[in-house]
């Protein structure tokens, strides 16, 4: 019994250091997104992704299935969310000037792709207000930083 | 492709910056972090169990004891009719 667990315990380390590895710059590139934090200075972005993939590596065992980068997405977003009430937008980062909500619905739409519906449903909010929220940042965005657009474009021909 | 994708697209251009590298401690951190919660989910299941055997073993002693499905032997005698 003991050395079922010990191995199902390294295991589950294995996996989870793999899918670290794998997709561990994606995700922090979208926490950093939401805190709005500059290259170097990710302590926010480090501190909320260190606490979602600790959710992740606890369930692990649970997932049956289910796609750990959504999950430890879904944390993300949640411990996000749930923070976004008392907390002044951030000035700096590509999002700067954002709202918190905006930027998180920027990135869960843009970034990651996930659908209105479901974004809508993780955030409590009626769909509707999810595509206001989401066409007038995307308006806030383009207003915003035409200089930091072009500069992207200059990067990336 | 409408304007609104259009536009959609360049913000996406905009956010899709080459990805920061992770430090190892933080998969190191999380793991940590994560097998704490496992042990303290399983310390309070325990415990659960626990408490849910010394009520159920309670209640039987008590039951036992007092058997309260007895019915209490009367104390007073029935009237005196017929004298």
């Amino acid at each position: 019994m003991g050395e079922r667990q010990a191995a199902r315990e390294r295991r589950r380390a294995r996996e989870f250091e793999a899918f670290v590895g794998g997709a561990g710059g994606r995700l922090l590139h979208a926490a950093a997104l939401l805190t709005g934090e500059e290259a170097p200075h990710r302590e926010a972005a480090e501190r909320l992704l260190t606490a979602a993939l600790a959710r992740t590596y606890a369930a692990w065992d649970q997932l049956r299935g289910e796609d750990p980068y959504d999950r430890t997405r879904q944390e993300l977003t949640a411990r996000f969310a749930h923070a976004a009430w008392h907390r002044r937008p951030a000035r700096t980062g590509v999002l700067g000037g954002l709202s918190r909500q905006e930027r998180l619905i920027l990135v869960l739409r843009l970034y990651e792709g996930v659908a209105d519906e479901q974004i809508a449903a993780q955030l409590g909010l009626p769909v509707e207000r999810v595509r206001a929220l989401c066409t007038r940042a995307v308006a806030a965005m383009r207003s915003n930083a035409p200089a930091a657009g072009r500069r992207a474009e200059m990067a990336a021909p | 492709m409408s304007v609104h994708d259009r536009k959609e697209d360049e913000v996406r251009r905009m956010l899709d910056t080459p990805h920061p590298v992770v430090r190892p401690e933080l998969a190191v951190r999380a793991a940590e972090r994560g097998r704490r919660l496992l042990r303290r989910r399983q310390v309070l299941r325990r415990l659960g169990w626990v408490l849910l055997v010394v009520a159920v073993v309670a209640f039987c002693v008590w039951a036992a004891l007092v058997q309260p499905w007895v019915a209490p032997p009367s104390d007073t005698a029935p009237p005196l009719e017929g004298w």
